[in-house]
């Protein structure tokens, strides 16, 4: 009997299938290339961002940097090419019609897309995590880092911080990509929901850098991105990462909720 | 009828509407498809064929009204509704990216069941094997065609919903797609066929609806229809103009004098006074022969009444007590 599943592992294989799931996956591995080899060419650090002042010190402060540049357009980009396409393309191609008359309800289709669109976020993320921490070793070596309080923390356990702040960063991801489906599904455009899902992120960070506004700022979806400094406080400061959750719930249950309703409701009436 | 007979009906609908906005594209359809039936769904373009096939399909939601398959609801039952059914409307779409036979593959794992051990033989049924590992999206639209065919077959159905599955087919897909139905049909499957090739929907269905403007103007047997709706008269005269003019002066309907022949409906006892008033008149009659209709003629006769004819054959479609 076909379930959520089956639908998911096709929504994978189609995925492989498709050009534009490389352009994301493709930057996410060049982004911290590119990176190191300008640290490389050049003197000098981005001392203006948390770790910056360390990149040259150790190989573990570059994915650090990485996820700070990356959530201004890297990522909820390339998080949108995925969840802005996953429904809207179907409307696209005009195939809805064609995976809605099988034995699969159109729950089961919608859970298969969104774990298919979350499942490409998480492995764009491990890709640049993986190419970052990679290259960065390579440049400027596997040694211990400098926590936000100034304590020394050795390299294996940065490391573990490292791969923590990633699984953190993941939060506010999904919510991108659940704004991202909810467009995809209400906009029945690619185009337009991979906009909106990016300019909802610019309009985000645009708010937070106001002048008056700052009282919004910890509400931001955009502010979330920078939860996982919290596992570099000494002791860990657990309260960003708290907020983080239940701040990217706030924007994602109803994005998703809209999503499945929209998905589950409306007619198929072209193609 | 008992209510179990009727529960197992492959289609029935019932006050189908729906509504775009002021637009009625389908307004107030019945349709019953019996078990065995070879049913064709005819209509000029817009007439609302296809959205009513949608809903039908479960894919858009009636405004009122309410369809099942098999007894089921799509509105109601989901997915189960669809338990024994598969077609396609408009033009069958498949992911371009991937190959004919990995979106067989694709459609058979949503299927469940034994499907995807009949992709082979599926693919081979339609004359697709030799180009099944290639990419969808350089397939021809008769190639098209042909695998959605293959996708409805793979679910092994009992009910077969086709709408317009000639489009694309060159003359010997057309040939091959007749000869399909006729055998899947002769194997026991109900088919509901969407059709303007009308000559094939007369050869191959017991039974038609003719949809116009969202309404259904007829719903009922092939040789019924033509019975009741067809036919008409074919006059050869001395003096066909007179002949004509007389005819205007009886119950005749769409007089159109072609050439020499003068054609004509209505009932025979009005017709074998015509032809009487014609002897009367000096005008010598040298064939009065009855006609038969085609579909396409009775066709346009329902939806076209005033292009059908110079006279609007409105006692025709009185006689041919249409649905509504």
């Amino acid at each position: 009997m076909p379930t959520f599943l089956t639908a998911y592992r096709w929504e994978l294989r189609k995925l492989v299938s498709q050009k534009r799931t490389y352009l994301g996956l493709g930057a996410a591995a060049v982004v911290p290339i590119i990176f190191v080899a300008a640290l490389s060419l050049q003197h000098g650090s981005p001392n203006d961002v948390a770790f910056g002042r360390y990149v040259r010190e150790s190989g573990l402060a570059i994915p650090l940097v990485l996820l700070l540049f990356a959530s201004v357009w890297l990522f909820p980009l390339v998080t949108a090419l995925v969840a802005g396409d996953i429904v809207a393309s179907e409307d696209h191609n005009g195939t809805l019609k064609t995976i809605l008359t099988r034995s699969l309800d159109r729950g089961q289709i919608f859970a298969g897309k969104l774990l298919a669109a979350l499942t490409y976020s998480a492995l764009a993320l491990l890709v640049m995590g993986v190419v970052a921490i990679a290259a960065g070793t390579l440049v400027s070596g596997f040694h211990g880092l400098i926590s936000l309080s100034g304590t020394r923390v050795a390299a294996p356990h940065a490391l573990a911080l490292v791969a923590a702040s990633f699984a953190v960063y993941l939060i506010p991801i999904a919510a991108v990509a659940c704004i991202g489906m909810f467009l995809s599904a209400i906009t029945r455009n690619s185009a337009a929901a991979v906009v909106g899902t990016l300019m909802t992120a610019l309009l985000m960070q645009l708010v937070g850098i106001l002048p008056g506004l700052g009282v919004l700022q910890p509400y931001l979806l955009t502010t979330q991105f920078s939860a996982w400094q919290g596992f570099f406080q000494v002791p860990t400061d657990w309260a960003p990462i708290g907020r983080a959750a239940w701040v990217c719930a706030l924007y994602a249950v109803p994005a998703v909720t809209g999503a499945y309703l929209i998905f589950l409701r409306r007619d198929v009436d072209g193609g | 009828m008992t209510d179990a007979a009727a529960a197992g009906r492959p289609v029935e609908a019932r006050g189908l509407v729906k509504r775009y906005g002021q637009v009625v594209a389908v307004d107030g359809v019945d349709l019953t498809v019996e078990v065995g039936d070879v049913y064709g769904y005819l209509g000029p373009n817009g007439a609302g064929k296809t959205t009513s096939l949608r809903i039908l399909l479960g894919l858009i939601r009636p405004s009122a009204g309410s369809a099942r398959l098999f007894g089921r609801d799509p509105l109601l039952d989901g997915r189960r509704a669809l338990d024994g059914v598969a077609g396609f409307v408009e033009a069958p779409r498949f992911y371009p990216y991937l190959s004919g036979r990995k979106n067989l593959e694709m459609l058979a794992a949503f299927d469940g069941g034994d499907a995807c051990s009949r992709i082979g033989a599926v693919l081979d049924l339609v004359d697709l094997a030799d180009r099944a590992g290639d990419r969808v999206g350089g397939y021809s639209h008769g190639m098209k065609q042909r695998l959605g065919l293959a996708a409805a077959l793979l679910r092994r159905p009992r009910l077969l919903i086709l709408d317009e599955p000639n489009t694309g087919l060159d003359p010997a897909g057309m040939r091959d797609m007749k000869v399909l139905v006729r055998r899947l049909s002769a194997e026991g499957m109900t088919v509901l066929l969407s059709s303007h090739q009308m000559a094939d929907v007369e050869e191959l269905c017991n039974r038609v609806a003719i949809i116009d403007h969202g309404r259904i103007l007829y719903e009922g047997g092939v040789a019924e229809l033509k019975r009741t709706l067809g036919g008409g008269w074919l006059v050869r005269s001395s003096n066909p103009p007179r002949a004509a003019v007389l005819a205007g002066e009886f119950a005749l309907a769409g007089v159109e004098l072609d050439g020499d022949d003068l054609r004509f409906t209505g009932e025979q006892d009005e017709v074998e006074r015509f032809a009487a008033a014609l002897v009367q008149a000096d005008v010598g009659l040298r064939a009065l022969v009855p006609q038969e209709a085609t579909l396409e003629q009775v066709f346009f006769r329902l939806t076209e009444p005033d292009r059908a004819a110079h006279a609007p054959p409105a006692a025709t479609v009185t006689r041919a007590q249409p649905v509504r």
